[in-house]
């Protein structure tokens, strides 16, 4: 018998095996046979009337098995791509959603946008083909940016949304905000862009379908992460396949990051064709394919002020974004700039009045949406540079205004004033454990070594919160979801003891086969090598929403954890049965069954035995059989927070920023793999650095062409632009959730932009410079020091 | 056109199409899907095997360069031969968790092998230097610099003995 591993350990990933020998089983890596090769034909104009399309030249091209445009869809009366969320406007007007079809149809409204479909017998004979289609394109001005996008005579992308605006969003208390402004002693206002980012997984998107005509069944193999949700809006959304006759699969997936938790157009396109075309059909997306079509993240333009006393109390917050959502409405597009972005501008202070409106709209780029942190590192970037703004001009150190405003632990639960209600946190636990981790004491020696070399050092700060585990079904209605967002697992005990959960959330790269088999473990006292986990496939999978918003261990797991005490349970009727007690009496502890003061027991295994060879059985009472399935909807979000330090350098002579210190102290509750936990902070975090420091997706105006599209174009971190991060936990548990676990897949990321930026401004602070746009690359640096009209060099 | 190598130990002959690139014969006729591909402009590194015992990005490299080469994948990675175990940097990388989704880290460890054979003494600045055409966006490369560290360590050792 192996070992019991549990809460708290930190065993060596099941996962790594596959994956450190080339044996991972990527969408990529699958074939079917008789598989034919797809190719995406996509608009390479921003904005453009669709005159026509001639197909012939195309269709007699060797080895074209079909080419497939919008008009075959109209034909064909398939439905448009559905969101996910409906919002509304301050009146309850509720947003514009124009309709998303998989293949344009009239007009294309972004490079990159599906304008057809070629099959062939290989991807080299589609792409040859591909170049063939003769389409007919009108061209129009495109529009990118949002600021530009509502302005009068502006390009409109739709004719029934006027100024592109799909919705004008707002939240919290508008009168007792300009109220406490009229009251207050300081106003601290800020302008500032949160840049668009591409979330880039290593794996390209990729999807594979079949068409069984046996047995009316499809087959979708695709790089989802949340195959049951993809199932229910392409199957009973869009192309009208009963949900028992669509199988969707997502094996291995290369990292998603929000990236591939959308149901994307290339998924219904393809299955559609294969029924069409009658053979498997493959496509594999380059990554310049990705860079415009993977829906992109972020991308706000904004407008704060923070009210305070004569003490530096926040009295009030005022925040004005434009937000914008690209050509059309991704699949949770409208919810991330809204319901994601203003409930946490509470951030972890008592500010008493929150305002916050968000014009949500469309411009002629890749549609935007959830991106790691959605919406919540936009809200804390405004905040925790807003309050350092506020302090530098106050006059008070930034740790202690702060400390001044910082919701005390004693004082939770803490209803902010926009809507959500923190259970638990202790944001100056994290700070003072940051402040000793990151060793502030010391930093005038170090920042006086750096001024020695010709450097400008600097310090920055972000204390944090953040709302995560997607969520209360009943909460998120009221907001406008379409869906619940409950989780689901199976727990099958087989006769011989070993387990196999089956969980609808998606491991890709978090380590669930790990951290859930050690929930199991712990739980039933089962070896650690005796509990598989199975994941990403409809027809093994009961149900699932899938993996996003830091969701799977706190609502996933917590599934599991029910369904493992419900396991528990029937092993006690049956044990109470065999060992001849009453049920009250059985006992379950370290995997036996036992009557409580006495030495009779049963093993786990043997109750997983006699479910299934019931000769001696309850049958009267009890079904044979041990397996389990439990359904868990949180009652509230979970609410992760922290305290970041980070510590750059900036090299006036290039402008060069290098991020030498990176400190997280992070509250995300209980941990269950702790080694896995700080993998997710680690990866979090430098996914906030490259914002803070080097990506961004840049659109030129007018044309609507992506600048910014291949790696070679868009700055991804690399090993060496990091220095070793020391993160930490700080953890007060969650009060409602069955593990008193928060979540820590984002945690990372929310924390960090700010906290490289604030350390940005503070090393340029001497020079007058209070705030700067992300990402803080050499070249915007140096302009700006060359603007600054003061002495470059170090004193 | 026929093409003849050894690839991970056996010797092997293949029909390519003169325009394959190494990384589309391995996974498409080879079955070999450990080599990944993620990108089309040689900047990820996913794709990297060791041609003649060198770090090679297989997607820019055409299959005839391969005629009578010595080519080393991901499947072919391995401890001492016969031995039936992981080599000591892929241990490395599972102690110390140094990947998390697991595409990029064919490409890690190829490259890795072969910065370690390299310099025995590395560094920690060294390995991230020599990581630099190797993107993960996962892990944030931390621990993928301390696995590297202690992969390249357990080789040293075992060289020693």
């Amino acid at each position: 018998m192996g070992n019991v591993i549990g809460i708290g350990a930190a065993p060596k990933r099941k996962e790594d095996q596959r994956f450190l020998t080339g044996r991972g089983n990527y969408v990529s890596d699958i074939k079917r046979p008789g598989m034919a090769a797809g190719v995406f034909v996509r608009s390479p104009h921003g904005h453009a009337l669709l005159r026509g399309i001639d197909k012939s030249a195309a269709l007699a091209s060797s080895g074209v098995i079909a080419v497939l445009t919008g008009d075959d869809v109209k034909a064909d009366g398939l439905g448009s791509l559905p969101c996910g969320w409906g919002i509304s406007d301050a009146q309850g007007v509720p947003m514009k959603e124009p309709p998303f079809p998989m293949l344009a149809q009239g007009k294309v409204r972004f490079v990159g946008d599906m304008v057809a479909f070629v099959v062939a017998e290989t991807p080299e004979q589609a792409n040859a083909a591909a170049e063939l289609l003769a389409i007919d394109y009108e061209v129009l001005p495109s529009v990118v940016g949002v600021l530009e996008a509502v302005r009068p005579g502006a390009p409109q992308l739709f004719d029934d949304v006027p100024n592109n605006i799909c919705c004008d969003w707002e939240l919290g208390d508008k009168a007792a905000v300009e109220t406490a402004f009229r009251k207050a002693a300081h106003v601290a206002k800020l302008s500032l862009v949160n840049n668009r980012l591409i979330g880039n997984p290593m794996e390209p998107r990729a999807a594979i379908a079949e068409y069984e005509p046996g047995t009316d069944r499809f087959t979708l193999w695709t790089t989802s992460q949340f195959p049951h949700v993809v199932r229910f809006l392409m199957g009973a959304l869009v192309l009208n396949i009963p949900q028992h006759k669509l199988r969707v699969v997502a094996p291995d997936v290369g990292g998603g990051f929000g990236v591939k938790q959308f149901h994307y157009g290339e998924e219904a396109v393809i299955t559609w064709a294969a029924k069409r075309v009658k053979r498997p059909v493959k496509w594999v997306a380059s990554r310049s394919e990705g860079y415009i079509s993977d829906r992109h993240g972020r991308d706000h333009v904004t407008e704060a002020e923070l009210a305070l006393d004569e003490t530096g109390k926040f009295l009030a917050f005022r925040v004005n974004t434009l937000a914008n959502m690209g050509g059309y409405l991704s699949t949770f597009g409208p919810n991330i700039p809204t319901n994601l972005y203003g409930p946490l501008l509470g951030g972890v202070y008592t500010t008493p009045a929150i305002y916050c409106n968000v014009k949500v709209v469309f411009t002629n780029t890749v549609p935007v949406d959830a991106y790691r942190g959605a919406g919540r590192p936009e809200a804390t970037f405004v905040l925790e540079r807003i309050v350092d703004v506020a302090a530098s001009e106050m006059g008070i150190d930034r740790v202690e205004i702060r400390r001044r405003n910082m919701i005390p632990k004693e004082a939770y639960p803490y209803q902010t004033p926009v809507l959500v209600q923190y259970d638990s946190g202790d944001p100056m636990g994290c700070l003072d454990g940051a402040l000793v981790a990151a060793n502030v004491n010391n930093f005038g020696i170090r920042k006086a070594a750096s001024a020695s070399k010709g450097k400008f050092r600097g310090l920055g700060y972000s204390t944090y919160v953040e709302a995560c585990g997607l969520a209360p079904s009943r909460f998120a209605g009221r907001l406008g979801a379409r869906g619940g967002l409950y989780e689901s697992a199976t727990v099958r005990v087989h006769p011989t003891g070993q387990v196999t959960v089956m969980i609808g959330t998606h491991n890709h790269g978090q380590g669930h086969e790990t951290t859930f088999a050690q929930i199991v473990s712990d739980k039933l006292g089962v070896a650690f090598e005796n509990v598989d986990i199975v994941f990403g496939d409809t027809d093994r999978v009961q149900f699932g929403m899938g993996t996003y918003g830091s969701r799977s261990l706190v609502v996933g797991g917590a599934a599991l954890s029910k369904a493992t005490d419900k396991v528990i349970a029937k092993g006690k009727k049956i044990a109470a049965h065999l060992l001849e007690a009453a049920e009250v009496d059985i006992q379950f502890e370290s995997g036996k069954f036992s009557v409580a003061g006495t030495d009779r027991a049963k093993t786990f295994e043997e109750i997983a035995g006699a479910a299934y060879v019931p000769h001696d059985y309850p049958l009267e009472i009890l079904e044979p059989g041990l397996e389990e399935q439990a359904y868990y909807d949180p009652v509230n979000f979970t609410y992760p927070g922290g305290c970041h330090i980070a510590e750059v350098e900036v090299d006036p002579e290039t402008g060069t920023v290098t991020l030498v210190n990176y400190t997280a102290v992070d509250d995300v509750g209980t941990v269950i793999n702790p080694m896995i936990v700080e993998g997710q902070l680690h990866g979090g975090i430098v996914q906030g650095v490259g914002q803070a420091l080097f990506e961004s997706a840049v659109y030129d105006e007018g044309s609507g062409q992506l600048l910014s599209g291949s790696l070679m174009d868009y700055c991804m971190p690399r090993a060496d632009h990091l220095p070793m991060m020391k993160v930490a936990t700080h953890s007060t548990l969650c009060t409602h959730t069955p593990m008193g676990v928060k979540g820590c897949g984002e945690v990372g990321t929310i924390g960090s932009p700010a906290a490289v930026i604030n350390a940005v401004v503070d090393a340029l602070s001497h020079l007058g410079v209070t705030h700067v746009d992300m990402p803080a690359t050499p070249n915007r640096i140096w302009r700006l020091l060359q603007n600054a009209s003061l002495p470059v060099a170090a004193e | 056109m026929q093409i003849s190598f050894t690839l991970n130990g056996r010797p092997t002959t293949v029909d390519v199409e003169p325009a394959t690139l190494v990384a589309e014969l391995l996974r498409e006729q080879l079955h070999l899907t450990g080599t990944h591909i993620g990108c089309d402009t040689s900047q990820c590194g996913a794709c990297i095997v060791h041609l003649d015992g060198l770090p090679v990005k297989s997607c820019t490299l055409l299959a005839p360069a391969l005629d009578g080469a010595t080519l080393l994948t991901i499947e072919g990675l391995q401890g001492a031969p016969g031995s039936n175990q992981m080599h000591p940097m892929q241990e490395a990388f599972r102690e110390h968790h140094g990947l998390q989704c697991g595409f990029c880290t064919p490409g890690m460890l190829m490259t890795a092998v072969a910065l370690a054979a390299e310099k025995p003494d590395l560094t920690e600045a060294d390995v991230r230097h020599g990581l630099e055409g190797n993107i993960c966006r996962c892990t944030g490369y931390q621990n993928i610099v301390v696995s590297v560290l202690a992969g390249a360590a357990a080789m040293n050792a075992a060289k020693g003995e």
